[in-house]
């Protein structure tokens, strides 16, 4: 039940190091917001700016459109999940959960009742008597989320909450703390490193690069229309082909040489990008009219069953098909590459999207 | 240990038993004088078995006070010795613990200047500034009391240290979570940090209380009063030169009682420390 608004902020540190150069975003009421940006992009500074674990150099960081920048964390009403769960090591988890409360000066059968609620939704009932260390990976997530929860706080902060679990676990957690979001209908922030947990968590994505916001939007705007070199190859596994175009006398060239068939649709294109889906494989030689036809050598076969990815050389890059079910190609094959016109990406000297 | 031989067992149970003799014996037989006669004691050689004056030894030491020591009784050593090692003990520990958590977990103007200045006090023994120490207490007039014994071996730069490093270990997210938890510097202090902290508390205790019992140069200057003094002193004051004015039986009757608080300490903490490490987590 609470807006979030960052309004330019910017963090520098004593050192003169700037973390986040200047990052406006809106989070609306009961959104899932995501920051996803490769380490060191200011995403967990900017998390913890919002959590008033850090302070703010300049802008301002609003909850439910009051500003918080001189708030300190206690008092701006959020709860945090952190990345290495940080239960407190010798409280039961029927303490770890409760404390928060206790602090506040909640009346103790609310809390009773409260922290065995969160738990029953949690299925953590059983385990209230226990201490963190007795507790597997997964165990301990959850009461993370249920110290979290108990609170019922105005905003979720979540940092990389799911980067200790495995493989498997992740996928499980992922979908439950989804469904938790939407079911209780707090506001959140959800700081990641991993794309999948972005596309598939995020209401609204932010993709960070640098201290800045490379592009923000639903996750499949995003992942259909990349603003930049930078988000197309974040966002997608395996990432988009990108192809360094040079101009010629004769038109648009890739990197060895090889001329496009066709005029590039803007004329300042530097890169020409397509996903790893978007393009087909044909041994024949026709291709419909206007589509990128690249011949290409492929050098690895990875098969993951319902697909098989084919990692080829073609116009001096290495770029990546992906082909449903079993490939038909082995390594060492001369093959054509096709992409269609209408999938195909465009991206200037900056790497800024264009067309 | 499975699986050895009869012969090898046998080898080590020896060394062990012979290890324990070297180190038992003499205590043993000081035990032994103690439970004699004066004149047992004088007529060498020693009985190897305790003798009949046990009762009369201990309650005359305890009690009775003795000449050589002005007539205090051991009983009153024991009471000033435990008030000022307790005094140190819990004193050292708290300031240490209470000078670390600053140190780590508060940005404040100096800290790495107080840290350093806490550190180098580590090469100034209590030897080297006895006399300034001395001439301030003087000053204070706090000769002969049991502030005077405890208060200039209270600070500890060692204990601060061994706080520092272990506060250190503690993970900046447990620091954070309490923080959004609505803890502020007192609830995280006594919430979390004291209890993680309890068996480094209680190996100092240990340490500390040894340390203050087995002080010798300061509360010798610092007590003039017979009644100010430690067992430890007390001790070296009731041996004379000539054998003949020491009342040996209660020398080792009070040999005997000054040892007992410090084993009672370790003992009693060792069981609490196997607690500490068994609850302990991380």
């Amino acid at each position: 039940m609470a807006t979030v608004d960052l309004k330019d902020v910017k963090k520098v540190y004593p050192s003169g190091f700037e973390a986040v150069k200047g990052v406006s975003i809106a989070v609306p009421d009961r959104q899932l917001c995501v920051l996803v940006g490769p380490s060191g992009c200011g995403k967990s500074t900017l998390l913890r700016m919002i959590a008033g674990l850090e302070t703010i150099s300049s802008g301002t960081v609003a909850i439910d459109g009051k500003i918080v920048n001189s708030i300190g964390p206690t008092e701006r009403d959020i709860a945090m999940v952190f990345q290495n769960y940080a239960l407190y090591p010798h409280m039961k988890v029927y303490d770890n959960m409760a404390y928060g409360l206790r602090n506040r000066g909640t009346p103790k059968d609310e809390i009773d009742s409260r922290v065995r609620a969160t738990a029953k939704i949690l299925e953590l009932s059983a385990l209230l008597d226990r201490r963190p260390r007795e507790l597997s990976g997964g165990q301990r997530q959850r009461v993370a989320m249920g110290r979290a929860i108990v609170r019922n706080p105005r905003v979720f902060l979540f940092d990389e909450p799911l980067s200790n679990l495995d493989a498997k676990l992740r996928g499980q957690m992922r979908v439950e703390i989804k469904n938790l979001q939407r079911s209780l209908g707090v506001t959140s922030v959800y700081v990641t490193h991993d794309q999948l947990e972005a596309m598939t968590l995020a209401d609204i994505l932010v993709v960070m690069n640098g201290g800045l916001v490379e592009q923000m939007g639903a996750p499949l705007d995003i992942y259909e229309r990349p603003a930049s070199t930078f988000v197309a190859s974040f966002i997608g596994a395996p990432p988009m082909n990108l192809l360094a175009l040079t101009e010629s006398a004769s038109g648009a060239v890739l990197a060895d040489g090889t001329a496009i068939a066709f005029a590039p649709r803007e004329a300042r294109a530097a890169t020409l990008g397509f996903r790893p889906e978007d393009a087909d494989v044909t041994f024949n030689a026709e291709a419909p009219p206007g589509a990128l036809v690249l011949p290409a050598l492929v050098e690895a076969v990875e098969p993951v069953g319902a697909e098989s990815f084919l990692h080829c050389a073609a116009g001096g890059n290495r770029i990546v098909v992906r082909v449903a079910g079993r490939a038909t190609a082995t390594v060492g094959n001369q093959l054509r590459v096709v992409a269609k016109a209408e999938k195909l990406h465009w991206f200037d000297q900056a790497g800024k999207r264009v067309g | 240990m499975i699986g050895q031989s009869p012969l090898r067992t046998v080898i080590a149970h020896a060394v062990l038993i012979l290890g324990i003799l070297i180190v038992a014996f003499p205590i043993y037989y000081t035990f032994v004088a103690s439970t004699q006669t004066l004149q047992t004691i004088l007529r060498p050689p020693l009985p190897l078995l305790p003798g009949d004056q046990f009762w009369n030894n201990y309650t005359e030491a305890l009690f009775g006070g003795v000449g050589r020591i002005g007539g205090v009784s051991v009983g009153r050593l024991l009471l000033n010795t435990t008030i000022m090692a307790l005094g140190i003990a819990v004193g050292k520990i708290f300031i240490s613990i209470l000078s670390a958590y600053a140190i780590v977990f508060f940005r404040f103007p100096l800290r790495m200047t107080f840290f350093w200045l806490i550190f180098i006090t580590l090469m100034l023994p209590v030897e080297v500034r006895i006399l300034p120490t001395y001439k301030v207490m003087v000053d204070l007039g706090m000769i002969d009391t049991y502030a005077g014994l405890i208060i200039p071996l209270i600070a500890s730069a060692t204990a601060t240290l061994l706080f520092r490093q272990f506060f250190m270990t503690i993970p900046g997210e447990l620091v954070e979570a309490a923080r959004v938890d609505g803890a502020g510097p007192w609830r995280f202090f006594f919430d979390i940090l004291l209890p993680l902290s309890r068996t480094n508390i209680a190996a100092l205790f240990v340490i500390l209380f040894i340390y203050g019992w087995t002080q010798y140069l300061w509360p010798l200057l610092v007590t003039n009063s017979s009644n100010m003094n430690t067992i430890v002193i007390a001790l070296r004051k009731m041996v004379s030169f000539a054998d003949a004015d020491t009342q040996w039986h209660l020398v080792m009757v009070t040999a005997m009682l000054a040892i007992v608080p410090p084993i009672l300490v370790v003992v009693l903490m060792q069981r609490w420390f196997v607690r500490g490490l068994v609850d302990s987590e991380k």
